[in-house]
């Protein structure tokens, strides 16, 4: 049960799932395809037949934009055929489990399906059910794992300060509730990131985190002192019901990422955010559309890391030329 | 009709015997070797080589229910009960209805008898309906038969209403059998607060979940001097907790699940739902202070805590999925296991799983003295088999021990002197 189900018995990427069992070397040739696509986005035409004749299907049993929309786009461009399947019209509201869902589907000959589920491990549930032609990528799974958002967390970093080893990265805010956070901290972690702060209260910090190897701060300007990079979490208000914080006027007091907190860390810190963005509340808008900003960038790389991982699992050359 | 059972191993750890010898019995009571001498042995089973003891009594499990519809049924889940040699099982009193009522107690007993001969043990509910709203007619219920009074997994918010019902039950001598599980921090938590409960991303029920409760429940018990049971700790400091109210001479018993002896939360690797338990599977540490607790007898009482589900219920995300484990069939090699591991002797472990449950429960069973009902468990302590899961006999296959090499294999299984042959 516990046997990384994410390479097949030949060696290759079945799925994608966590990063947390993934090599470092899958994980890095993953990037290196990337950057690979990144130019791509600029060329007249954008279409590579790598996927021609494939089917991806996006299966979101959650609301999501941007990551439904960059997979759709990567997909596209790879030249495969998209179905968007978006949970508000789906029969699991009617009583079918998921398992029923991707059985109908799969007998539809789908290839690959793009999973967004609000409980953790769902992707993972999928993928030990369907038959080995058939391919699951996670699109995030509760608070379990989001891995192309961490990727391309990774690749934008790698763009800028590709020495990970010298690095201290922040990541602030509801680590709790995030899937984001975690394979954020899996993927820093993998290559080799020399210091991984949490910045937080006490009440948005799961138990033993620690033991992940990670520097917990309470503290936002010592959290922020010298680093080079700082991943701001979305503060998902609608979870915070059981008074995990008083109010969203002391969270932004203590935890907004504003331009006076930004001179803590280095002079050429990258300020990072998954999105979307709650302004004033997490961070301040002219920190978000500043100058140490890559929040868009973030959003291009998505898709250039969507391409690469759907290439490496369904098959087709590894990289654009 | 007399039965010689030749030439095993007799483990009666109520009498503190262990000795190779004969036991008699009839379709009733255990026989003393000179009434039997006197009468004629009508039947033999040779039981050389293997072990002798008094049936075995789960004081946890559920058996199916009347009106629940669920994936097993009474029949399924005795069967089950009597190839892994069980006797008597107690079941709580969270049934469809709630036994809550002299009636439900009544029916509970007599659908049993209709389907099996394994003795079904009920326990009344503590509270109507299970509410903890108000109390219920708890002389009632022992006069129907309940051996205790029980609220099963729902906790009682209200510590006032909790006193009373504590001193209420003491007036009839009931013992409580409590699940210390503080409501509010255990929520909608799924697994222990953890390591793992952070890396899976689950929502977690922390340790204090049960010490908070257990720390309240046995004040109360102080209070109230009632006879009290704590049923499948999971924590390490709530043995303690235990402990040092029984030093302090407060009537208090535990039992603890066979699966907390073996498993901790790094089970439930890679969403394993076959390990997804209430109380939670929890870190090494407690599962090395609960097999503490057994070894020096703050444990008294180990339980299968048998719960069937059926394929759909474990085939779910995580936390959607029903918690619990088929474990009648594997109560007794789980439990020789830890003979194996070196945590207890032999008949430290029977005693656990017969004459220590018959206590708690109050029940003159579990013992092989004369004149006891003929309730006998007879197993080859040295077979080895590999543990199959498909092949049980309970509705419920969702148990995460497959694929396990087991020692000690249920060879006879005797109720009220009807012996029971099958076997896993």
């Amino acid at each position: 049960m516990s046997r990384d189900i994410q390479i097949g018995a030949d060696g290759r990427l079945n799925h994608f799932i966590s990063l947390e069992e993934l090599p470092r070397e899958l994980m890095e040739e993953l990037l290196t395809t990337a950057e690979s696509f990144i130019d791509f986005a600029t060329r007249n035409t954008k279409k590579v037949p790598l996927l021609r004749g494939k089917t991806v299907v996006n299966l979101f049993f959650e609301p999501s934009t941007r990551t439904r929309t960059t997979f759709e786009i990567a997909a596209k461009r790879l030249s495969a055929d998209v179905i968007n399947m978006q949970s508000d019209g789906m029969s699991t509201t009617k009583g079918e489990t998921i398992l029923d869902t991707v059985k109908t589907l799969q007998a539809m000959h789908t290839d690959t399906f793009i999973v967004r589920h609000s409980f953790s491990g769902a992707a993972d549930l999928i993928a030990r059910h369907v038959p080995e032609h058939v391919h699951i990528i996670n699109g995030g799974d509760g608070r379990y794992s989001h891995p192309t958002q961490a990727l391309l967390d990774m690749l934008t970093i790698r763009q800028r300060k590709p020495l990970f080893e010298s690095l201290s990265v922040a990541i602030v805010g509801d680590v709790l509730h995030s899937r984001v956070a975690r394979s954020e901290i899996s993927a820093l972690k993998k290559l080799g990131t020399g210091e991984i702060r949490i910045i937080s209260p006490r009440t948005l910090i799961p138990t033993g985190l620690e033991d992940l190897g990670v520097r917990i701060f309470t503290d936002m300007d010592r959290g922020l002192k010298d680093v080079d990079v700082i991943v701001m979490l979305r503060l998902q208000l609608e979870r915070m019901e059981g008074q995990l914080i008083p109010s969203e006027r002391e969270y932004y007091q203590c935890y907004g990422l504003s331009e006076a907190r930004l001179e803590n860390a280095k002079p050429d810190v990258l300020v990072m955010h998954p999105g979307p963005i709650n302004r004033g509340l997490e961070i301040a808008s002219s920190v978000a559309d500043g100058d140490h900003s890559v929040i868009l960038s973030q959003v291009s790389n998505g898709v250039a890391v969507r391409m690469a991982v759907m290439t490496k699992i369904m098959g087709g050359s590894s990289t654009a030329n | 009709m007399i039965t010689a059972i030749r030439n095993g191993r007799v483990i009666d750890p109520a009498t503190e015997r262990d000795e190779t010898c004969d036991i008699y019995f009839d379709e009733r009571q255990i026989l003393s070797s000179q009434d039997a001498e006197q009468l004629s042995v009508t039947r033999e089973i040779d039981a050389t080589g293997l072990v002798v003891c008094p049936g075995l009594i789960d004081i946890n499990a559920k058996i199916g229910e009347l009106g629940s519809g669920g994936a097993s049924t009474m029949h399924s889940e005795l069967r089950a009960a009597l190839s892994g040699g069980i006797t008597a099982v107690c079941v709580q009193p969270d049934t469809v209805p709630v036994i809550d009522t002299p009636a439900m107690a009544y029916m509970i007993r007599d659908s049993a008898q209709q389907h099996e001969s394994v003795r079904v043990i009920p326990l009344g509910a503590l509270t109507t309906g299970l509410k903890g709203e108000a109390l219920t007619n708890m002389a009632s219920l022992k006069a129907a038969g309940c051996a205790g009074v029980s609220n099963a997994r729902n906790a009682i918010h209200n510590t006032l209403l909790m006193r009373r019902a504590m001193q209420y039950a003491s007036t009839f001598d009931l013992t409580v059998f409590i699940h210390s599980q503080d409501p509010w921090l255990t929520g909608k938590g799924c697994v222990h607060e953890g390591e793992m409960s952070t890396r899976l991303g689950l929502s977690a029920i922390p340790e204090a979940a049960e010490t908070v409760a257990v720390a309240r429940d046995l004040a109360l018990v102080a209070t109230t001097g009632v006879q009290a049971h704590f049923s499948q700790l999971s924590c390490a400091r709530s043995v303690d907790m235990v402990a040092e109210s029984r030093q302090r001479g407060l009537k208090v018993t535990a039992d603890v699940a066979i699966h907390n002896l073996h498993l901790t939360e790094f089970d439930i690797q890679g969403f394993n739902t076959l390990c997804h338990v209430l109380p939670p599977l929890r870190r090494e540490s407690d599962m090395n202070g609960l097999r503490e607790g057994v070894r020096d007898g703050t444990i008294a009482v180990i339980c299968s805590d048998h719960q069937p589900c059926g394929k759909d219920d474990k085939l779910a995300p995580f936390i959607q999925t029903a918690p619990g484990i088929s474990g009648l069939e594997t109560l007794l090699p789980l439990t020789l296991r830890l003979v194996d591991e070196g945590v207890l002797s032999l008949p430290q472990a029977l005693a656990c799983l017969t004459c220590n449950p018959a206590k708690a429960l109050g029940l003159e069973l579990g013992t092989l003295s004369c004149g006891a009902p003929a309730d006998i468990c007879i197993f080859d302590p040295d077979e080895t088999w590999e543990f199959d899961p498909e092949k049980m006999l309970s509705r419920g296959k969702n148990n995460p021990f497959g694929g396990m090499q087991m020692r000690g294999k249920v060879i006879h299984t005797i109720v009220n002197g009807s012996v029971e042959t099958d076997s896993i």
